[in-house]
């Protein structure tokens, strides 16, 4: 059995093709079963997920009235129907604000925080991610003790963790302490973008480590020593051996902290605080129209923020093939799935050679 | 090929699901989402006994519970649980908020913010209290009026509170100084008193200026104090006048020359206090709680060194902004003959009284300032009287939330470039609130 | 090429004793070189990873008045902020077990549906695969904070969900919530571990007998360990730590979890962000689950070299 996880595996890779009419001689009724199977998934996703969107979706073509009654002072309250308006009105611009990107309508501002904030905290925590994965999965001893720890990160549930970080950044805080210098950190200053950037990276860094390093493991060690006995320098172990193999975990790991990333709210929102416009993502924008119980922009903000969610995700699968997806016909998985088997294969002729 | 027919067979159950709870999300519109109860109140039944649950942030001192459970011994009929909600403000408010939507029975007395009234009161949150109940004689003026709308009572005073300054007494002793009544007279004191003491650690003055809802307080004083208004007795903004300008422009101009320490942009309530308990600081506005801590606790370096003098002024007198919590009685509460009871008791002179004592929170009875074991226990109630009677309220608005961050914009704004060493233009960004404020207060 | 797919089981035994034995001859001197690289970048994470945790667990050793204080060791030692997380009225203790029946069953359940739902995706050909995959990633893209007023609405049964079980202050009240959160990832992850370990082997076990089911249990899942058990890392985490949700659903003080009865810690006045407290309620909630996670993976580490021995 030991050596059975290595060899099929490799030509599992080489031959992708070759399984899909084995299963299906193999069993009949996969639809039925598959539906049975996804069953309970689907159900919470539609009383979870489903019903709430359907809901906000119709709440973004609404606005609540909130004229004030000049004799009583009331509020009529109810909703009138508005059609697009709450989306028309992003491009209005009636709400300029002043953040990192000059004076411009909060909502463009949110999002062009939550696009910079995605991408820079993304960049470090892959390779901080990669990097912690790399070292734990060489050593062995110890490797319980660390893999432990840097879930400490982790851990710290985030209204926790940001008080933490506030605490850190304060203005007479330890950090400032330690650089010799007073930065405002918590001033909605250039600083307070950076201070998110550490205090996320520092949280999140272990979680792309956890899952690349789950699958580093199931990488099968003879490929490696077949490699090394072949004179791979470890670079070219890493390029040609290790992340072909780890890609579709890793590509699992990015994505979900992308779309994770580019939904920040607490974080930014704990420590820093409400309404500081250079670190407000679309999140918080989001929440903030709704306590303001303008519930139409709120969920029309949440809807524009999906769909940018969802191109975001589309695009990072059509690049990088998370071949995950599988063989759901698009013409893009099977490039993926050939270039893992091209990757694996001199694994297999290393092998084959140490003969 | 069972599993294709069995797939349509989902997916059509799907469609139709789906299409069911359009149905059911769309159902809603015709009925209004609810929260306001519409101006023609119906008659509310101020009879109904029975338990209700007290929404209120954790009281730390311990004293709620107990006095809960005095109030519960003498009525039998109506027990009142306390339903503790967050430490932040803002959760609070969104908690009530989002419980009155759903029409929570349960939810009766809810403590709320002065600057909560408005909002509440318009969008039907909290019911008007019957007058002929709730009398209002004995009250601080300025509490009651801070629990109004429209000529309403909306909630029955319970605490109040006031800005005061905190000064070094010893050092203002040593350098024959009387406790500043302006700007300008404090501003001389600590020139003295810091070239005297040659500390490059201690600094003149601070308040609240991180951006939040103390900044909109501090901000406001600064404004009335330098003889502008935020909005006009008219109820309409009027801050666009040099006046107001002064005000933040003292502000801006004492973040530059570094009279108030930068790091006070960054600083809530508790900063300061630590930073006046550490000794950093000669002048220190904050509320009246800080007095007690000030007093006792361990890491305090200012133990009976220093004293509070009403807020000074910056062209004219002192004014401070209003604080406080009131309760008021949930809109849907089923129970609302126990909510009047329970209101009644947490204001009456006993409990106020007792609740004082346990938390050093000012009571909005006038007549408790003179009482002599609270003036034994907090000398500073006398002055503390005063600047809550000369308290001016912050805006009145129902979208309060939108307030408060437009003048948290325009105001931080300029006492950041101030604590950046750069030369605010206070009346730029005044005259940007205006125009904000109008289109938000009609 | 599709020769191989028959294993040469004989011939790589020995291959990769052969490949193992000439590794270790030609490596001994850089061996060295290498393990001291890696303990310095075992130490530099663990260092990345530790120090503001220690800022953390300093600031919770503090004397409650010096909240904000810069030493790096506190003085004097108080441990007066743990005293006051367990202080009777914070009812901490009652709200841990909370977290953990949350916690605990949210993941087990998103392990059970996700394994099965990824099983299908994995191994089962059918119509619409792409699509459920990209629905169930719809979830994580929708912000959360926007999904919590229909979902008030909806368990608290007011309309249009008056059809709708009253379920505020129920432990399903979150667990269903915290189900949504973290199957999408379940699903995809354990979609990709399943995809990675090759069909032959259940297909070897069915030859033999096995049931594809009684296969898939006995060859793949014990392959799979360590994606499953990240996966359940993760989602445990990430129902621990979860609070809004928690905060709107479970009002009641006898219901609420560790993340709330945290929020709910006051300083000595309302003013007062109790930092100290906070601070040592955050070492207590993290630390369990750091020793849990580290007396796990031993269980795992031995199970998955022991399955992969036989």
């Amino acid at each position: 059995m030991a050596t059975a996880t290595a060899e099929p595996r490799s030509a599992a890779a080489v031959a992708p093709d070759g399984h899909k009419h084995k299963k299906n001689a193999l069993s009949d009724g996969q639809g039925r079963l598959a539906w049975i199977l996804l069953a309970p998934t689907l159900l919470v996703i539609l009383v979870v997920a489903g019903i709430p969107v359907i809901m906000s979706i119709r709440e973004s073509f609404f606005q609540t009235n909130d004229g004030v009654d000049p004799v009583t002072g009331m509020v009529a309250g109810g909703e009138k129907f508005v059609g697009l308006g709450n989306f028309t009105a992003i491009f209005a611009g009636q709400n300029p604000v002043t953040g990192s990107w000059g004076t411009i309508d909060r909502f463009w501002n949110a999002f062009w925080n939550t696009t910079a904030i995605t991408v820079v905290c993304i960049i470090l925590e892959t390779i901080l991610g990669v990097a912690m994965a790399l070292i734990m999965a060489k050593a062995f001893k110890g490797r319980g003790i660390v893999r432990a720890g840097i879930l400490v990160p982790w851990a710290i549930p985030t209204i926790v963790s940001a008080l933490m970080w506030k605490l850190i950044f304060d203005a007479d805080g330890i950090m400032n302490r330690v650089l010799g210098n007073q930065v405002l950190w918590l001033a909605d200053t250039g600083a307070s973008f950076w201070a998110i950037v550490i205090a996320d990276t520092w949280k999140t860094a272990p979680f792309i480590g956890l899952l690349t390093l789950a699958g580093l493991q199931t990488i099968p060690a003879e490929v490696y020593e077949a490699a090394k006995v072949d004179g791979a320098t470890t670079w070219q172990q890493f390029v040609r051996i290790t992340l072909p193999l780890v890609r579709p975990t890793l590509v699992v790991a990015v994505l979900f902290r992308t779309l994770d990333t580019l939904r920040m709210f607490d974080l930014p929102y704990g420590m820093i605080g409400a309404g500081k416009y250079r670190v407000e993502t679309l999140s918080i924008f989001s929440y903030l129209e709704a306590t303001q119980t303008r519930y139409g922009p709120a969920a029309a903000y949440a809807i524009v923020l999906f769909i940018y969610v969802l191109l975001v995700a589309f695009v990072f699968v059509k690049l990088l093939g998370a071949d995950v997806i599988g063989d759901t016909g698009m013409p893009k998985k099977k490039k993926g799935k050939k270039k893992a088997g091209d990757a694996a294969a001199p694994g297999l002729e290393m092998v084959g050679g140490a003969h | 090929m069972r599993f294709v027919r069995s797939g349509r067979r989902a997916a059509v159950a799907a469609v139709s699901l789906s299409a069911l709870l359009l149905a059911a999300a769309c159902g809603s519109s015709s009925s209004g989402t609810g929260s306001g109860t519409g101006s023609s109140a119906p008659a509310v039944d101020f009879t109904k006994q029975g338990d209700i649950e007290l929404w209120n942030g954790k009281d730390v001192s311990g004293n709620l519970p107990k006095l809960i459970a005095q109030f519960n011994s003498q009525h039998p009929n109506g027990q009142v649980k306390f339903h503790e909600l967050p430490d932040s403000a803002d959760q609070q408010r969104q908690q009530m908020i989002q419980n009155t939507q759903i029409k929570n029975p349960a939810m009766g007395v809810i403590s709320m913010d002065v600057v909560w009234t408005s909002e509440f009161a318009a969008k039907g949150y909290v019911v008007p209290l019957p007058t002929d109940q709730f009398p209002t004689t004995g009250f601080l003026q300025s509490a009651v009026a801070g629990a109004t709308y429209f000529n309403k009572l909306y909630a029955y005073p319970s605490t109040s509170d006031g800005g005061l300054l905190y000064y070094r007494k010893d050092l203002l002793d040593k350098y024959n100084l009387k406790p500043p009544t302006t700007f300008d007279e404090m501003k001389a004191a600590c020139d003295t008193i810091r070239k005297g003491e040659n500390d490059s650690k201690l600094g003149c003055f601070a308040g609240q200026y991180n951006k939040y809802e103390g900044l909109t307080v501090n901000f406001d004083e600064a404004v009335h104090s330098a003889g502008g208004v935020t909005v006009g007795d008219d109820g309409k903004p009027n801050v666009a006048t040099p006046e107001a300008a002064k005000g933040l422009q003292t502000l801006a101009d004492w973040f530059k020359n570094g009279d108030i320490p930068k790091a006070a942009i960054t600083w809530q309530e508790e900063n300061g206090r630590q930073a006046f308990e550490a000794g950093q600081l000669i002048f220190h506005r904050n509320w009246g709680y800080v007095y007690n801590l000030a007093q006792t606790d361990k890491a305090s370096v200012v133990k009976g060194k220093f004293d509070v003098a009403p807020l000074p002024g910056i062209t004219g007198p002192g004014v401070s902004s209003l604080g406080g919590h009131n309760f008021a009685i949930a809109a849907n509460a089923e129970n609302k003959g126990t909510a009047v009871d329970f209101l009644k008791f947490m204001s009456s002179e006993e409990v106020q009284k007792s609740n004082t004592l346990a938390t050093s929170a000012s009571p909005t009875l006038e007549k408790l300032y003179t009482d002599s074991d609270l003036v034994k226990k907090f000398p500073f109630m006398p002055t503390q009287l005063k600047s809550i009677q000369g308290a001016v309220p912050r805006p009145k608005a129902v979208e309060y939330g939108d307030v408060t961050l437009a003048i948290q914009d325009a105001a931080y704004g300029a006492l950041q470039a101030g604590a950046n060493g750069q030369t605010a233009d206070a009346t730029a960004a005044l005259q940007g609130l205006q125009t904000k404020l109008q289109t938000l207060i009609k | 090429m599709a020769t191989t797919t028959t294993p040469p089981t004989e011939h790589s035994h020995l291959s990769s004793a052969e490949v193992a034995e000439l590794a270790r001859e030609k490596r001994s001197p850089k061996a060295l070189v290498g393990m001291i690289a890696s303990y310095v970048g075992m130490a530099l994470i663990v260092l990345y990873c530790i120090i503001p945790f220690y800022w953390m667990i300093v600031s919770s050793l503090r004397d409650p008045s010096q909240g904000r204080s810069t030493q790096f060791i506190p003085d004097p030692v108080s441990i007066a902020n743990f005293k006051g997380v367990f202080s009777g009225q914070n009812n901490f203790g009652r709200s841990l077990i909370n977290s953990l029946i949350v916690s605990g069953a949210t993941t087990i359940l998103t392990l059970l549906f996700g394994i099965v739902a990824a099983y299908a995706l994995a191994r089962l050909t059918f119509k619409g695969k792409g699509l459920v995959l990209w629905v169930i990633m719809a979830c994580s893209m929708f912000p959360v904070i926007i999904l919590i007023p229909p979902l008030l609405k909806m368990f608290s049964s007011t309309e249009p969900f008056q059809w709708f079980p009253r379920w505020v202050d129920t432990y399903q009240a979150v667990i269903v919530p915290y189900l949504s959160f973290g199957l999408p990832l379940a699903v995809w992850n354990l979609t990709a571990f399943f995809k990675q370990l090759p069909v032959e082997l259940e297909q070897a076990a069915m030859v033999d007998g096995c049931t594809p089911g009684v296969a898939f249990r006995k060859v793949i899942l014990p392959l799979a360990a360590p994606g499953v058990f990240t996966t359940a890392i993760i989602v445990f985490i990430g129902a621990w730590n979860e609070y809004l949700i928690a905060l709107t659903f479970l009002q009641a003080a006898d219901r609420q979890t560790a993340t709330v009865a945290i929020s709910k810690f006051t300083g000595t006045t309302g003013f007062d962000t109790p930092y100290g407290t906070i601070m040592a309620a955050g070492v207590i909630v993290t630390v369990p689950l750091l020793v849990a996670v580290l007396l796990f993976q031993r269980r795992i580490v031995a199970g998955l070299t022991a399955g992969g021995v036989k």
